[in-house]
C-alpha cells in the first residue's frame, strides 16, 4: 500500500499480532498493518469476535502485543516504558462500547470526567485545582451538549446516550490527537446513535481531531469515515477510502458485507443522516 | 451547537429491581430497627458504664453471696439480676463486660478487615504470584484453628487485652481476603477500569479510586458477622481462661464463674450468656439490613 507523501501517519500499526494462548494458540490480530493520518477519522469494520478490540488493545498498549510495532507520531510505543509512556497516553483518548459498565457507579460525574486531568496535570491538584477542574469540567460538559448542572449526580442517574456524552466529555478532557471510539453507538438507539454522530463529527471539525473507530455497523461507518478498513478473523482484507470500499470493494468478504446490510453512497448518506438528525432535534438524547 | 439534553428523567435507564415483599420488608426492617437499638444500648453501656453500672463490678460482699434475681423469692432491687458466688452485682459485670467484647469485637474486625482488604485487592488486581502466595497463606491460615494460634500467644507472651484482639485480628482476615479478591477479579475487568488504565491512571490509585469504593458492601457484611464471631471467641477464650487477665470482666469470664452454680444459681451464667446471644444476634442483623441498604441502586444492571 502506497500511502500519500505528504505528512508522516499519526498511528503506524506495522505486522502487529496477537496470540491468546491455547491448544492451539488462537489469532485473535494476525499481523495487522495500517495507517492512520493525523484528521481523518478511520473506520475499522469487521463482525463480532473477529478481534477489533484485541487491535485497540494493543495499540493502547493495555495489552502486550506477541509481535509487530505501533507508532505514534513517529515514536514506537511498545519500546517506552511506563513513565514515558505518559506523555503519550495524554494524546490517545478511549470511548469504550458500554455506557453501563465505562463508569464508576461511585464516582461523581465531576470526578469521572475529571479523571484524566488529575491524573496528567499538574495544576488540576490540591484544592486550588479542585475548583479549576469544576470549571474545566463544566466547559467539557457544555461541549458534548449536556448541562453543567449534572457535574454532582452518579452515572445511573443517566441514560446510554447521555453517558456516552460523558465518556466523550472525559475523552477530551486533555485535548488528545487520536480518540479511540470501541463502538461508541452499538448499544444506544437508533436516533440517539446518530446525534452521537453528529456530535462526534462536529468536535472532529473544531477541535481537529483524528478517530480511530470501531464498528460492526457499515450504514454508521458510511456515514462518518474517510477511510476504512475491513477485518476479518484477526486480518486486514480490504483498506481504502470509504468511497473505494462501500462502491467499489475488491474483497469478497467485504462484498458480501455490503450485500447483507444495503449502505448507500456514503456522501448522500450524510446528506441524509444530516436531515434526519435535523428532525430529531427535539428528542432529547 | 445547542442541544437542550435536560438531565432529568433517563430514559434507557435500568428498570428498579422490585422490593420482594413489602411486608417482609417491613417486618425486616423492624427487625433490624430492634437490632439497632439494641446495639446502641451496649455501645452506650460500654462507653458509660461507670454511670449506669448501680454498683463496682468487682465490688465483693460475701454475705450477700448467690443473691437470685430481683423477681425470685429472696431478691432485692439493690442486684437486679442476683449476685454471683463472690456477691459482686451481676447487672454492673454485665455492663462492664460491653466494654471488652466491644473493644475485642472492633479491634478484631478492623485489623482483620484492613489485612484481608489489602490482600484481597493486591492478590486480585496483580494476579499472577502475588495471588498465588496470598491464597496459600490464606490455606495455611485456615488449616490452623484461631484457637490453637490462641493458645501458642498465651503461652510465649502472655495473655492480655491486645493479644486477643491480635490474634483475632491475624485469624480473621482470610474471608476479607476472598471477598475482595473475587469482587476486584470481576471489577477489574470492567470497562472504567480499562478506561483509567488507558487514561494513565497508576495502580495504586486505581485501586483505591476505583477498586475499594466498590468493593465496600460485601466487605460492611462480613465486618459485622466477623465482629459477632469475634465477641463470642474472645467469650470462649475468656471462658478457657486464656483472654484478657482475671480482674477484666467478660461475659466469657462470668459463663466460666457461672458454669459451676449452674444447678442452684443459673442466673449467674445465663445473663451473661444472653448478653452475648443477644448482641451477637443483633449485629449479625444490623449486618444484614446494611447489605440490604447499601445497594439500592442497579449499578450492576
Ligand atoms: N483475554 C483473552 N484471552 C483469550 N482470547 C481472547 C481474549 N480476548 C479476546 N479473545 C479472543 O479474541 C477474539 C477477538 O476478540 P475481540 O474482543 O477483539 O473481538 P471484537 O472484534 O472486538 O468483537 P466484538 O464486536 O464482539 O466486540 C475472540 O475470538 C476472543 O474470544
Ligand atoms: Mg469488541
Amino acid at each position: 500500500m502506497t500511502s500519500s507523501h505528504t505528512a508522516e501517519p499519526l498511528l503506524d500499526i506495522r505486522d502487529l499480532r496477537k496470540e491468546f494462548p491455547g491448544q492451539p494458540p488462537s489469532v485473535a490480530v494476525d499481523d495487522v498493518s495500517l495507517t492512520v493520518t493525523e484528521g481523518e477519522t478511520f473506520a475499522l469494520v469487521g463482525e463480532s469476535g473477529c478481534g477489533k478490540t484485541t487491535l485497540t488493545r494493543l495499540l493502547l498498549r493495555l495489552l502486550p502485543p506477541t509481535s509487530g510495532s505501533v507508532r505514534f507520531d513517529g515514536t514506537d510505543l511498545l519500546s517506552l516504558d511506563h513513565a514515558a509512556l505518559r506523555p503519550f497516553r495524554r494524546q490517545m483518548q478511549v470511548v469504550l462500547q458500554d455506557p453501563y459498565s465505562s463508569m464508576n457507579p461511585r464516582l461523581r460525574i465531576a470526578d469521572i470526567v475529571a479523571e484524566p486531568l488529575v491524573t496528567h496535570e499538574e495544576w488540576a491538584r490540591g484544592r486550588r485545582g479542585r475548583a479549576r477542574t469544576r470549571e474545566r469540567v463544566c466547559e467539557l460538559l457544555d461541549a458534548v451538549g449536556l448541562d453543567a448542572g449534572i457535574v454532582d449526580r452518579y452515572p445511573h442517574e443517566f441514560s446510554g446516550g447521555q453517558r456516552q456524552r460523558i465518556s466523550i466529555a472525559r475523552a477530551l478532557a486533555l485535548e488528545p490527537r487520536l480518540v479511540v471510539l470501541d463502538e461508541p453507538t452499538s448499544a444506544l438507539d437508533v436516533s440517539v446513535q446518530a446525534r452521537v454522530l453528529d456530535l462526534l463529527a462536529d468536535l472532529q471539525q473544531r477541535l481537529g481531531l483524528t478517530y480511530f473507530f470501531i464498528s460492526h455497523n457499515l450504514a454508521v461507518v458510511s456515514r462518518i469515515a474517510d477511510r476504512v478498513a475491513v477485518m476479518r478473523q484477526g486480518r486486514i482484507v480490504e483498506t481504502g477510502t470509504a468511497r473505494q470500499v462501500f462502491t467499489t470493494p475488491e474483497d469478497p468478504y467485504t462484498r458480501r458485507l455490503l450485500d447483507a446490510v444495503p449502505v448507500p453512497d456514503p456522501t448522500r448518506a450524510r446528506r441524509t443522516a444530516a436531515v434526519a438528525s435535523e428532525s430529531a432535534e427535539s428528542t432529547i438524547v | 451547537m445547542t442541544t437542550t439534553t435536560a438531565p432529568a428523567p433517563p430514559v434507557d435507564a435500568a428498570p428498579p429491581t422490585p422490593r420482594p415483599g413489602a411486608a417482609r420488608a417491613l417486618l425486616h426492617n423492624r427487625l433490624a430497627l430492634a437490632a439497632l437499638v439494641f446495639l446502641t444500648v451496649i455501645i452506650v453501656c460500654a462507653v458509660f458504664a461507670p454511670l449506669i453500672a448501680p454498683a463496682d463490678p468487682n465490688a465483693q460482699n460475701l454475705l450477700g453471696r448467690l443473691r437470685p434475681p430481683a423477681w425470685q423469692s429472696g431478691g432485692s432491687t439493690a442486684h437486679l439480676l442476683g449476685t454471683d458466688q463472690l456477691g459482686r452485682d451481676l447487672l454492673s459485670r454485665i455492663i462492664y463486660g460491653t466494654r471488652v467484647s466491644l473493644l475485642v469485637g472492633a479491634g478484631a474486625a478492623l485489623l482483620a478487615g484492613t489485612i484481608g482488604t489489602f490482600a484481597g485487592l493486591a492478590s486480585g488486581y496483580f494476579g499472577g504470584w502475588t495471588d498465588r502466595i496470598v491464597m496459600r497463606v490464606a490455606d495455611v491460615q485456615l488449616a490452623f484453628p484461631a484457637i490453637l494460634l490462641a493458645l501458642a500467644v498465651v503461652g510465649f507472651v502472655g495473655s492480655g487485652l491486645w493479644y486477643v484482639i491480635l490474634v483475632l485480628g491475624i485469624t480473621g482476615w482470610v474471608s476479607y481476603a476472598r471477598v475482595v479478591r473475587s469482587e476486584v477479579l470481576s471489577l477489574r475487568s470492567r470497562d472504567f477500569v480499562t478506561e483509567a488504565h488507558a487514561i494513565g491512571v497508576g495502580h495504586l490509585t486505581i485501586m483505591r479510586r476505583h477498586l475499594l469504593p466498590n468493593v465496600m458492601a460485601p466487605l460492611a457484611t462480613i465486618g459485622t458477622l466477623h465482629i459477632a464471631a469475634a465477641v463470642v471467641a474472645e467469650a470462649s477464650l475468656s471462658y478457657l481462661g486464656l483472654g484478657v487477665p482475671k480482674e477484666t470482666v467478660t461475659w466469657g469470664g462470668m459463663l466460666a464463674d457461672g458454669q459451676l452454680y449452674l444447678g442452684t444459681s443459673w442466673w449467674i451464667a445465663v445473663f451473661p450468656g444472653l448478653a452475648l446471644m443477644l448482641t451477637s444476634l443483633a449485629i449479625n442483623i444490623t449486618g444484614d439490613a446494611l447489605r440490604d441498604v447499601a445497594d439500592p441502586k442497579a449499578y450492576r444492571r
